[in-house]
């Protein structure tokens, strides 16, 4: 595989409104073909940082290079970048045809061929035969599309996206997700997209960038985010997990161990690479703890090191697909875990007030130094 | 209070005052000029309502034709310039910073506190021979003359203060000093509803600002520009200060006319004939409006 070269160089990008810094010195590339998103609460900074790539910020401080292209002073309408607007911003008084060609017309392209591009992007996004429809007259799925058509037909560098499935129903959010990422392998341009919706991120991103009031708190690929959050931030944010407060008192290559107060003694089975002593925090998540009735703990079988709680259920959601159980542990602190529903019969298996027993490999907590 | 609607007595005691209010002093009066109008003048101040015609065939001969279409012209013209010069102010308070907006707003609006024949008197002052138009232009030009002397040419002939005041220039000039509020608001309203994402839009697909403002933000905000049209236009057509004081004797319009016939000329049943035919312009314009608005309110 050939090195990809980054198409988005951003250098210690900083903005600030007034007193506020919306963005913190962030650096980071975007390679060649990636479906980049930037992932973060509301507030943290990334629409900011997703504006400034498209023109409509300047930076306060810092470089963007688009192409390796130095983009201080370049107008909006000057840049090899398009966007595709939360609102989708199609035009409402123009047809679906007369949208995506704008700015193909603007480019100064013969007719033919601006009417040849423009089949070709209303095609791709399943728009055909709908070229000739007001805005008006789309829904908000279709509007979606024929804003997506509007960039591509463009052939930009890179298409930026801002929250661009959440005015959709989760059904169809679901279906788009897809669709986009297939779109985005189909037509090779580099996607940069804005989202505070983690599956989103999760099941389009080629990487991900978690951030946090201003600043990259993680950036990595979808599974490593989930399985190897970087800290206490990025591991709550992305998906569900229960946190514990602990200090490491064995830490060595092929083992460590952390005493949490509310916890017990977590066994881990790799080391970590933190001072020996110091506060850290043992994140595991739900669907890796198994639940076992209390009598049926395997005690017997078990070698020293195993991770073991217990417990008392105190609530329980069913989720359809899973359920949540809220177990109060002995020392008052609760811990979530998730069992899958695997049979249709066994509902019944626990019940409010059941004493339970937990476990869990020694390979699933991981330890958060910060 | 929600079924308010279904208290008929109670809905009809509320309405009441307003109604007697509006047909003992809009709708009575109306209909006496509008019956005036039919009639001639038998004596100082009788007049016999024959059912005569001859007011409005009157009102049509071309002496006064041609100043109903003078009026017709000045209007458009002051509506005309209102826009030019509205649109972008309109467009900048739009898009100025959120606290300035309200003081931007405010100083659009401050004119409308003050008298309009103060302010007409003031404008007077300012245009007249030796106001402080001209007066400023008459140094400049003392000073270019002194300095083409100082450089060894002939001096400038002596400074000619401009005609600025009583003429078609001034009243249209004073039209618009007096109606641009009246575009500048209804503008603002409608770009100020506009999603500004669009013009980003726009401007991310490549188009400069003017393509923008022209294929985007005018279009758009059409509404806003029709309904800003007609409230310049309509009072503007109506105009009779403005061309009273500061107009020549070339520049009266329509409403100057009336108002002789019912003064100097003491002749009231054509002086009605004509209020009424501006009014049915007026009506017949804002009927046009009305229709265009609800055919696209059917499209949609």
């Amino acid at each position: 595989m050939t090195e990809k070269q980054p198409v988005i160089s951003i250098r210690n990008i900083t903005k600030r409104f007034g007193n506020m810094v919306a963005v913190d010195d962030v650096s980071l590339d975007i390679l060649e073909g990636e479906f980049f998103v930037l992932l973060g609460p509301s507030g943290c900074g990334k629409t900011t940082l997703l504006r400034m790539l498209a023109g409509f910020e300047m930076p306060s401080d810092g470089q963007i290079l688009i192409g390796g292209q130095d983009m201080a002073g370049v107008a909006p309408n000057r840049r090899p970048v398009n966007m595709v607007f939360q609102s989708y911003a199609v035009f409402p008084h123009m047809s679906v045809t007369d949208n995506v060609a704008y700015g193909l017309k603007i480019a100064g392209l013969e007719k033919s061929e601006i009417r040849h591009r423009v089949d070709e992007a209303l095609d791709l996004v399943s728009l055909g035969g709908l070229g000739t429809r007001m805005p008006d007259q789309l829904s908000g799925g279709q509007r979606q599309r024929a804003a997506l058509a509007r960039g591509l037909v463009m052939r930009p560098k890179v298409l930026l996206l801002d929250e661009p499935l959440s005015a959709l129903d989760a059904k169809l959010r679901a279906q788009m997700q897809f669709e986009l990422a297939e779109l985005q392998d189909n037509v090779g341009i580099t996607f940069v997209t804005v989202t505070h919706d983690q599956d989103e991120a999760l099941s389009m991103a080629s990487r991900i960038a978690v951030m946090n009031k201003g600043d990259i708190a993680q950036l990595a690929e979808p599974s490593d985010l989930y399985e190897h959050p970087a800290n206490r931030f990025v591991a709550d944010f992305i998906g569900s997990v229960n946190i514990f407060e602990g200090k490491l008192t064995v830490d060595e290559p092929e083992q460590a161990m952390v005493d949490c107060p509310e916890l017990g003694r977590v066994f881990l089975n790799h080391g970590v690479t933190g001072a020996h002593e110091t506060t850290v925090w043992v994140a595991i998540r739900p669907e890796k703890i198994t639940m076992l009735p209390a009598g049926r703990a395997k005690a017997k079988d078990s070698p020293a090191d195993t991770n073991i709680a217990q417990g008392q259920i105190k609530g329980m959601s069913y989720l359809g697909d899973v359920t949540i159980y809220d177990i109060r542990l002995d020392s008052g602190r609760s811990i979530r875990v998730s069992r899958p529903n695997l049979s249709r019969w066994d509902q019944e298996e626990f019940s409010w007030d059941d004493k339970v027993s937990l476990h869990w490999h020694p390979s699933s907590p991981v330890v958060l130094l910060s | 209070m929600q079924d308010w609607k279904g208290h008929k007595t109670a809905f009809a005691a509320i309405a009441a005052a307003p109604m007697a209010w509006l047909i003992g002093f809009f709708i009575i009066p109306l209909a006496m000029v509008w019956l005036y109008s039919f009639g001639r003048n038998i004596g100082l101040t009788e007049i016999d309502i024959s059912g005569t015609f001859a007011n409005y065939a009157r009102a049509l001969e071309p002496l006064y034709l041609e100043i109903f279409g003078k009026s017709v012209a000045v209007a458009a013209l002051t509506t005309l310039i209102c826009l030019i010069i509205g649109f972008p102010i309109a467009l900048a308070i739009t898009f100025a910073p959120e606290k300035w907006r309200p003081w931007m707003l405010l100083a659009i609006m401050l004119p409308f506190w003050t008298n309009l024949l103060i302010r007409t008197y003031a404008l007077i002052t300012v245009l007249r021979t030796n106001g402080y138009v001209n007066m400023s232009l008459g140094w400049f030009w003392e000073q270019a003359s002194g300095l083409k002397v100082l450089v060894g040419l002939a001096p400038l002939p002596t400074w000619e203060p401009l005609p600025l005041l009583y003429n078609n220039f001034a009243v249209v000039l004073g039209l618009v000093y007096v109606h641009l509020p009246f575009m500048v608001l209804p503008l603002y309203a409608a770009l100020d509803r506009l999603d500004k994402s669009l013009i980003e839009a726009s401007l991310d697909l490549g188009a400069g600002h003017f393509r923008t403002i022209t294929q985007i933000v005018a279009p758009l905000a059409g509404a806003g520009i029709i309904s800003g049209v007609i409230i310049t236009f309509v009072p503007a057509l109506g105009a009779y200060l403005t061309p009273d004081l500061m107009g020549g004797p070339d520049s009266q319009m329509i409403a100057n006319v009336i108002e002789r016939q019912f003064k100097r000329a003491n002749d009231w049943p054509f002086g009605a004939a004509l209020s009424f035919l501006l009014m049915y312009a007026t009506f017949m314009l804002i009927a046009l409006q009305a229709l265009r608005t609800r055919k696209a309110e059917a499209r949609r």
